[in-house]
């Protein structure tokens, strides 16, 4: 393999670049986590400091209408998330409020 | 490796585990291995009215693969060494990967 410098970035470079900035994950089962990045590794474990979590959940009491989609939020200081849940990592601007 | 020795520096705190099927769980972190299967001890669920099935489990060894969330206590985390040791395993895994 030709070794040129900057040519051989992984995918996993641009989550380490993110290493104690603020991401957003997206994870399995309409879940969603915005937070700070402490840690991870190869198989997408992720410590998250700060986190939000929203959950998107259908509420469809009404069959013949389409269902709105109702978010749950959580907070949660610190947390640590298994690999297999997570779907993408993508840094988060930092939006003040 | 990293979170195996992670969770190592956990051991005997309390943490809350959240599975894959809305479970959760805490209690004393006892042990932990290589696949991050935990056992914890003095286990209650958070949420008795709705896993009454789970009352009764005191210690308990959970399969790594259904972890979803392990809730940690914010203080005992250090956050800096956390991220130094990820730089070092990614850099690490990098050159393993020339």
């Amino acid at each position: 393999m030709e070794d040129k410098e900057e040519a051989n970035n992984e995918p996993l470079d641009l989550v380490r670049l993110c290493i104690d900035e603020m991401v957003v994950v997206k994870l399995r089962g309409d879940r969603e986590l915005k937070g700070r990045l402490h840690a991870y590794d190869s198989h997408c474990n992720l410590v998250l400091g700060d986190a939000e979590e929203t959950i998107y959940v259908a509420d469809d009491e009404d069959e013949d209408e389409p269902s709105r989609v109702r978010t749950i939020t959580k907070k949660l200081e610190m947390l640590f998330v298994r690999g297999d849940s997570v779907v993408l990592i993508a840094p988060h601007a930092p939006i003040v409020h | 490796m990293l979170f195996f020795s992670f969770f190592k520096t956990l051991v005997e705190h309390e943490i809350t585990v959240e599975l894959k099927n809305e479970v959760c769980i805490r209690g004393t972190l006892k042990s932990v291995d290589q696949y991050l299967n935990i056992k914890l001890d003095n286990a209650t669920t958070t949420d008795e009215s709705r896993w009454p099935h789970l009352i009764a489990c005191k210690d308990m060894f959970i399969r790594g693969s259904v972890v979803r969330y392990v809730h940690l206590p914010p203080g005992i985390v250090d956050t800096n060494l956390l991220e130094d040791a990820t730089r070092r395993e990614a850099e690490a895994a990098k050159a393993k990967a020339k």
